[in-house]
């Protein structure tokens, strides 16, 4: 076992210091360490996108970096999101649209939607299929993912929020 | 159709609706609770080290090294579990002859694949069990690999296992009609020889398994990623001679399963026998790396076929060879040789030839297992036999829709016996065809693409047909000895607030199972949806069932809630009735109300018959016993399948310079009978047409010469990515099953069933004119390019 070090840094707005082998990686530091299980492991070499955080704003592979190198950053998580209800109506859209099935690879298409979702214009069909392309997902087959994330874009450029589609929502396809 | 369930101006309506998923909220909140998430007091990891030959001898293993690390608590071999654990063998009396041998936790004395677990590792933290993996010594002594079918079944063949005598694990004819006098009668005839692509599940979530066993109470509870809690609690039970009673198995939220996850796996059975000698609960959560070469793969066939045909385009007969390897072992308890079984079973089903002749070679192979994923033998009969009728339709300048019109079982002909013996009670083939030539507009897209072939484009456009199991009873697994249940089990119980909880078998991993069940239990019983709570996947607390397996979790999980909801209605009715002195049969249980059934005037609320029957029984008359749980147990009786069917087509452009397809459209027509939730069958659907373009297209495990499995890597293995897939347009058909209330059958499978079949025929339409054609999947650029002469 090698030497633990200290790091410190803050985590959904939250600063912690813990102390960490050099070689644990800040997903397992933010599942193992932090207790933030929102963010999962599909591959941990940085293509299936489920272990996807926001790394002072801008959405890192949490698989492919370790602890200390995120010293002094700023760390954003799944569950940091939904609290600070920065994505109530991301959620509520991929919800009223079963942009989700298992759930594994959801964290990581939150943390994307988020970013497509920073576009001044609103992306296209093609386009959101481009951006979630760093995104695996083995349930949906995506089109309910680009559906909600459509329905976001069309929400926010009224200016109205996401309302539940309720229990008795027709077909949302 | 029964009007009743489909009144959905009635209050307490949910059947046939697309309601939301009340689970899905937690997911989305990243409060999810799977296996990988779960920590227990004291808990330990274990690591694996695996065999880096396909075919090799264990001469020694020296452990010392690896044990004197700090933070390792226990390594174990092979012989260390041997003592503990009984071995396994993954064969059934149904499939007569079959042969495999018997399997235990680790390796011993030899390995048969590269990537078999050998030794077993349990430390502290995950990091330190895997620095220990490298501080082992083993020495091996390679044996010749088995890796191609034929050089398997040669008779010098080096034997995987000698004591089984040869290769082969199981050999079985389907013969129906006169082939023989088909072929001597027939106009023309072809024959092509079809390849598919060994591929894998690759769930997001990987394979999670933590075992606690408990040594003062010789009690076991195992937190497991499965499908199949209850087939794990009699496993767990039976090989490590743990009481039935004492083994829980909880399935919490599971992170993809797809017929992965309901497996015996190695490193699943060592990790029980390791919690047990460290005293300790032990985790496993498998890399990715390790998934690759330990998930079980699937759909590794040749499939040798001659059709004989007449000039009117009529089938007359198939003739079959179909050899498929399954790796070094058959997989327990389902068995690897039920995708062949089914392969050769559901060729041709959709159509009405009778003249068939199927010969079906299982062999071993010193590769990782083979056994059931998604569609289970479906995708492979769909694309030999779509792609046939395609090739005779071309061969006699007949459209494929007019090819399938003249050959499908017509509406008339039910109930229809297919050659190979199933049972189709009524399937809607013609309705499916007709929608789908609608919904696609197909003269306008064959107009469209002979103006584009004229510019050079290619494109193409292909259909298939399927025919899907589902709602299996015990003529699957039960009648072949195997202690795996057919049935499924429901409590539903009033709480004191009047409002509900459905414990059931079913499970829950992303399909909507609970949703759909708290859709039937508040209709049934009558009750809004928000006050019923479904709780799944623990063997402790949910009742005995088959859980998820097959497609049968709306069929045979939601008719069991169905019966279970009116039995509860019933007992809430005789209180009530007692209460009001008055005769349940005078009463009605509307949105948590007690009813006249006459004038529908309320009369009581359910919350005060609980509150009664639960705190206040002494103001009831004497002699009332309310009985506000019900429990009900349902086993599929009829058919001994529930078969659904349905159409694909695919649209998709061949880029000829680079071997590149784009997939421009798929449409999907289907019939799963009663429909309880439109849009969570659709997501269904979707998923698993998405999955079967992946096999087309992307996915196949590829090994080289010596049993090394070359791209087992997420970035190696290609699965489909948002940007390849297009989206999916669907309409239904609904012909409920008359052997159930509910009238549902099954859908998970009829996506991945027929997709890369339409995907195949869609290619080579656009082939067609190039004169090229492709017979195996995945239809890579290279593939593509060799067809066309350019590669």
């Amino acid at each position: 076992m090698t030497e633990r070090v200290p790091v410190s840094m803050t985590v959904n707005g939250e600063d912690v210091q813990r102390f960490v082998e050099p070689r644990t990686t800040l997903g397992d530091f933010l599942r193992v360490e932090m207790e933030l299980t929102g963010t999962h492991l599909g591959c941990e070499m940085g293509v299936c996108g489920a272990c996807l955080v926001l790394l002072n704003g801008k959405p890192i592979h949490s698989c492919l970096m370790l602890a200390v190198a995120a010293e002094g950053e700023t760390i954003e998580t799944v569950e940091g999101l939904a609290e600070s209800k920065a994505i109530a109506d991301i959620q509520q859209a991929f919800h009223n649209r079963n942009a989700l099935q298992c759930g594994f690879c959801t964290p990581g298409m939150l943390v994307t939607a988020h970013e497509i979702l920073k576009s001044e214009h609103p992306l296209t069909r093609e386009e959101i299929r481009d951006e979630l392309s760093g995104n695996y997902c083995r349930c949906t087959g995506y089109e309910a993912i680009v559906d909600a994330i459509e329905q976001v874009f069309v929400a926010r450029a009224a200016g109205r929020e996401v309302e539940a589609s309720g229990q008795f929502a027709e077909t949302a396809a | 159709m029964n009007m009743a369930l489909n009144n959905t101006d009635r209050p307490n309506s949910y059947i046939g609706r697309s309601v939301t998923r009340p689970n899905a909220l937690r997911l989305l909140a990243g409060k999810g609770r799977y296996v990988t998430d779960i920590k227990l007091p004291r808990m330990l990891h274990a690591a694996f080290l695996r065999s880096p030959y396909a075919h090799a001898e264990i001469k020694s293993i020296d452990t010392t090294e690896a044990a004197a690390l700090k933070g390792v608590h226990l390594v174990a071999t092979g012989e260390d579990l041997a003592k503990l654990c009984k071995p396994w063998v993954g064969t059934l009396d149904h499939f007569r002859g079959m042969k495999s041998a018997p399997q235990l936790p680790l390796a011993v004395g030899k390995v048969v694949w590269a990537g078999q677990a050998m030794v077993a590792v349990v430390a502290e933290t995950r990091a330190i069990a895997e620095d220990a993996l490298g501080l082992i010594q083993v020495e091996m002594s390679e044996l010749p690999p088995v890796v191609d079918i034929d050089q398997a079944r040669e008779p010098d063949s080096t034997r995987i296992y000698p004591e089984l005598g040869d290769n082969v694990a199981f050999k079985l004819t389907v013969e129906s009609g006169d082939v023989k006098a088909a072929f001597a009668k027939a106009d023309g005839e072809l024959e092509e020889t079809f390849f598919t692509g060994r591929h894998t599940a690759v769930t997001m979530e990987p394979r999670a398994i933590i075992a606690d066993y408990n040594a003062s109470e010789e009690a076991l509870t195992v937190y497991h990623a499965t499908q199949t809690p209850y087939q794990f609690q009699d496993l767990f039970s039976r090989l490590y001679g743990i009481r039935e009673s004492r083994v829980r198995v909880i399935a919490p939220d599971i992170g993809g399963s797809f017929g992965m996850k309901l497996h015996v796996y190695n490193e699943d059975m060592s990790v029980v026998g390791l919690s047990m000698l460290c005293g300790r609960p032990v985790k496993y959560v498998a890399d990715r790396l390790e998934s690759f070469v330990s998930d079980i793969h699937a759909r590794d066939h040749r499939i040798k076929t001659q059709v004989a045909y007449d000039a009117s385009g009529a089938i007359l007969g198939v003739k079959v060879d179909d050899v498929t390897a399954i790796g070094a072992f058959s997989t327990a308890p389902r068995t690897s040789v039920v995708e062949g079984n089914q392969v050769v079973r559901l060729i041709g089903a959709p159509y009405r030839f009778r003249d068939y002749r199927a010969d079906l070679s299982v062999v071993f192979q010193n590769k990782v297992q083979t056994s059931q994923y998604r569609a289970v033998g479906h995708p492979i009969a769909c694309l030999v036999t779509e792609s046939l009728i395609d090739r005779v339709g071309q061969k006699l300048g007949i459209d494929p829709f007019e090819m399938r019109r003249r050959n499908i079982v017509t509406s008339d002909m039910y109930p229809y016996t297919s050659p190979a013996g199933y049972k189709f009670e009524r399937l809607s083939h013609e309705a499916c065809l007709d929608g789908l030539y609608k919904l696609m507009d197909y003269p306008r897209l064959r107009e469209e693409q002979k103006a584009l072939r004229e510019k050079g484009i290619h494109r193409g456009i292909g259909i298939a047909m399927f025919v899907e199991i589902t709602n299996p009873s015990p003529a699957f697994y039960g009648v072949g000895g195997a202690r795996i249940s057919s049935q499924d089990g429901a409590i539903v119980k009033i709480t004191p607030a009047g409002e509900v909880q459905c414990l059931i078998s079913v499970g829950e991993h992303g399909q909507g199972t609970e949703t759909i069940i708290g859709q039937i239990v508040a209709e049934h019983l009558g009750v809004d949806r928000e006050l019923v709570r479904v709780i799944t996947g623990d063997t402790d607390v949910t009742p005995q069932g088959g859980a998820n397996w097959a497609c049968r979790g709306a069929g045979i999980g939601g008719e069991t809630a169905l019966q279970a909801a009116k039995k509860l209605k019933q007992n809430v009715l005789s209180v009530a009735a007692a209460i009001l002195q008055s005769a349940p049969g005078e009463l009605d249980l509307i949105n948590g109300q007690i009813v006249n059934r006459s004038d529908r005037v309320e009369r009581i609320p359910l919350s005060e018959v609980a509150r009664i029957s639960y705190y206040r029984s002494d103001t009831l008359p004497p002699g009332t016993n309310p009985q506000l749980t019900a429990a009900h147990h349902y086993s599929p009786q009829g058919y001994p399948f529930a078969f659904t069917n349905g159409v694909q087509a695919c649209h998709v452009e061949v880029d000829a310079e680079t071997g590149f397809t784009k997939i421009l459209d798929l449409w999907v027509v289907e019939d799963c009978g009663r429909i309880i939730n439109p849009m969570l069958v659709e997501e269904q659907i979707r998923g698993g047409v998405v999955q079967g373009l992946g096999a087309a297209f992307f996915e196949e495990c590829r090994y080289n010469e010596s049993g090394q499995l070359e791209n087992g890597s997420l970035a190696d293995y290609l699965v489909p990515m948002a940007c390849e897939m297009p989206d999916i347009k669907i309409a239904h058909v609904e012909t409920p099953t008359q052997d159930t209330e509910l009238g549902a059958k099954g859908c998970g499978e009829a996506g991945t069933a027929a997709s890369s079949a339409a995907a195949m025929n869609a290619v080579n339409d656009a082939l067609a004119p190039l004169g090229a054609s492709v017979s195996q999947i995945p239809m890579t650029p290279q593939r593509l390019l060799k067809a066309l002469g350019r590669g």
